[in-house]
């Protein structure tokens, strides 16, 4: 069997999973409600809001034409402010770098904020498999790493654990602390067992939201304190993202800060919006004495090749597309077995990975158009993922960089669309076509494979719709 | 690795981009009024359980005296500069101050365990989302608004501007920025388990902002 034939036998026994789970379906269910309802709040007028989309929307496009020399811009900048930067083409590259730097530091223990960044290369492991203790400090990050789980939602990682599962957890890796289900009373465990862990980290290792060329400032957007805990305590800092974080202006920051955090939480702002542009200065009594920045290409300067995909970059992760998503309300997040799920997810991984690999993923989505709708950068993710789904069937030649083209494409739905086509352009024949299909109706076959397995057959009407309209007097049809 | 920059700026280049419209400065003018501004801070700050308390210029280091005991915190820390002398001249012996004068790596677990309430100035703050600023420094360093449980900011009600954008073109942020600047919108939070709010989970528990008259 085919690596394209495997990946859609995986991603439907994942499917069948999640659907049988009903705890986990309960669980997004429930989450994911309170999530958009909040959003709604924060947007009570849509002209508004429209208008600060298009906004959003500009700042980011701009940033992505003139991205090549806005990095060279942000290096420079970041660079005579003293934060070292560092190019990787891949995971393999982001995770070595990192790890020079950690080891010529001499750091044996990191803390860790939220990066999804970091999941797409597999920091944690790499690191560990090295000697590194890492610690996620993000609430739900810890969570999922007490759990040993990739995240489930990209803002809210633990979103598919409910507080008895994570007492649960807390029961098995913290015997000490007197069971509990409260949330309250777990959150304050937390802080009690991160604390220590806090302030005796070598290093600390951050994502970034927007990495702002002009003055160059890294930007992170949280509520928790943990990621200004992780590039503030320890001696060292290393920032990892992804090279599409660029952004021109530091002016261009209030509309993308308003609304990622409208957007993803439904809150007007979050806790701490945390502006880094200098390693400790003299005479500061704290601070990291070392600032990284590592930048990850990835597959992202391929997306931009194309110029409709390349839309797919101005995403700012606020992860609002797949809280609307009605194909991922039931899955959750681990069915998709990418690192990003929901609608994102649809689009940016066939790009990122290859259609080859995961292109099968497009198949989950009905075409509903929420996604787009809420997208607060205008991402057009129904046509980007209307696209990849003929991309995969493509059996032609083409200059689009997308790996795995064609590969879904199956010789009997390929031959069948050509008889399709044939007919419609011969209208006698067609017309004899419809006239079998509507008289010999009695011969549709009862089983038609995966679409019978749930629903009876489908069978043709008595009379085409033509000859409908034409019996009611229609003329000109 | 100077090899990858060149590759991935080659690839980038390689593939000019129709140039887009450049974005206009976001600049939403809400024109409020110095009253409209406390009014919209405190109720912003207020939605996220941040305590705030209007005083004059004068009232203030006797409303921190008052307030400690009954809030059981003893342990203050202070920085230099004028919010530290003058709470500093105006202690009592019952209150424990500590200065932050050393580098962190010399008091860390100090700092950790045993602060009980940190208490700095602000840069100003932002009345649309309830926000304050500051541009830690060695004076008022960065962890002070993050380590004790409990964080005190005083806010001078004329350093209330509208919002974000409005505070960043006005100072010209663009030209001077400093080595950490923060917005801080109320006590630290998650709602990582169901959803559901939590407070306190790294940061300060409770944040109390003090609007200067």
């Amino acid at each position: 069997m085919s690596e394209a034939h495997t990946q859609t036998r995986e991603f439907h026994e994942r499917i069948d999973a999640a659907l049988h789970n009903d705890q986990l379906r309960q669980n997004f269910r429930s989450a994911l409600t309170g999530i958009m309802a909040r959003r709604a709040e924060q947007f009570p007028d849509d002209v508004q809001l429209q208008a600060l989309r298009e906004q959003a929307r500009m700042v980011r496009a701009n940033a992505l034409v003139k991205q090549p020399q806005l990095l060279e811009q942000l290096e420079a900048k970041l660079t005579e402010n003293g934060i070292q930067v560092h190019w990787a083409e891949n995971p393999e590259q982001a995770n070595q770098i990192i790890y020079d730097i950690l080891h010529a530091a001499d750091a044996k223990t990191v803390v860790k904020g939220k990066s999804m960044v970091s999941e797409e290369t597999e920091l944690n492991h790499y690191l560990e498999k090295r000697g590194l203790t890492v610690i996620e400090s993000d609430l739900g990050e810890y969570i999922i790493q007490l759990a040993k789980e990739p995240p489930s939602h990209i803002v809210a990682p633990a979103i598919h654990k409910n507080r008895r599962e994570v007492a649960g957890l807390f029961k098995t890796f913290h015997p000490e602390i007197p069971y509990t289900e409260d949330i309250d009373t777990l959150t304050q465990s937390t802080r009690e067992i991160l604390r220590t862990r806090f302030a005796h980290a070598d290093a600390g290792i951050s994502g970034v939201n927007f990495a702002v060329a002009e003055t160059g400032t890294l930007c992170l957007v949280e509520n928790e304190g943990n990621g200004r805990l992780s590039t503030t305590a320890p001696r060292v800092h290393i920032a990892i993202t992804g090279i599409e974080k660029v952004v021109e202006k530091l002016s261009d920051v209030p509309p993308l800060l308003e609304i990622l955090t409208k957007s993803a939480t439904g809150q007007p702002i979050t806790t701490y919006f945390n502006m880094i542009s200098r390693p400790r200065q003299p005479g500061e009594l704290d601070g990291p004495e070392a600032v990284h920045l590592v930048l990850l290409d990835n597959g992202r300067s391929r997306i931009r090749v194309d110029h409709e995909l390349l839309d797919t970059l101005r995403c700012i992760r606020c992860g609002a597309c797949i809280n609307h998503c009605p194909v991922y309300v039931q899955l959750g997040g681990h069915a998709y077995g990418t690192v990003y799920p929901g609608p994102i997810g649809l689009a940016l991984e066939p790009q990122r990975i290859g259609i080859d690999k995961v292109g099968t993923l497009t198949s989950a989505c009905t075409m509903c158009g929420a996604c787009g709708e809420v997208c607060p950068v205008k991402i057009p993710l129904p046509k980007l993922i209307n696209r990849l789904r003929a991309e995969a069937v493509n059996g032609e030649r083409s200059a689009a960089p997308i790996s795995g083209r064609g590969s879904l494409r199956k010789s009997g739905e390929a031959g069948a669309w050509k008889v399709w086509q044939w007919l419609y352009r011969h209208p006698g024949l067609y017309r004899l076509f419809k006239l079998a299909a509507t008289r010999l109706r009695f011969l549709t076959p009862p089983s038609l494979g995966a679409w019978t397995r749930y629903r009876s057959a489908p069978r043709p009407a008595a009379r085409s719709l033509h000859e409908l309209a034409r019996r009611e007097g229609f003329r000109h049809e | 690795m100077s090899d990858n920059k060149k590759h991935i700026l080659g690839r980038l280049r390689s593939n000019r981009l129709h140039a887009a419209a450049a974005p206009e400065v976001y600049a939403k003018s809400l024109d409020w009024d110095q009253e409209r501004r406390i009014a919209e801070f405190t109720e912003r700050m207020q939605a996220v359980r941040g305590e705030v308390h209007r005083l004059k210029a004068d009232q203030w280091p006797d409303w921190v005296k008052q307030e400690l005991p009954k809030r059981e915190l003893r342990q203050v820390l202070i920085g230099h500069g004028p919010v530290a002398d003058t709470f500093a001249a105006a202690a009592t012996d019952d209150i424990a101050l500590k200065r932050y004068e050393r580098p962190i790596e010399d008091w860390k677990d100090t700092l950790f365990d045993e602060i009980d309430v940190a208490l700095t100035g602000t840069l100003g703050g932002l009345a649309e989302s309830g926000s304050l600023v500051l541009w830690p420094d060695a004076n008022e360093p960065r962890l002070m608004s993050l380590i004790p449980p409990v964080h005190i900011a005083l806010l001078r009600a004329d350093r209330l501007f509208d919002n974000f954008a409005r505070l960043i073109a006005s100072e010209n942020w663009a030209s001077r920025m400093p080595t950490n600047a923060l917005l801080i919108s109320g006590p630290s939070k998650t709602a990582d388990i169901e959803q559901t709010l939590a407070y306190g989970i790294h940061g300060p528990k409770t944040l109390i902002t003090l609007i200067i008259e």
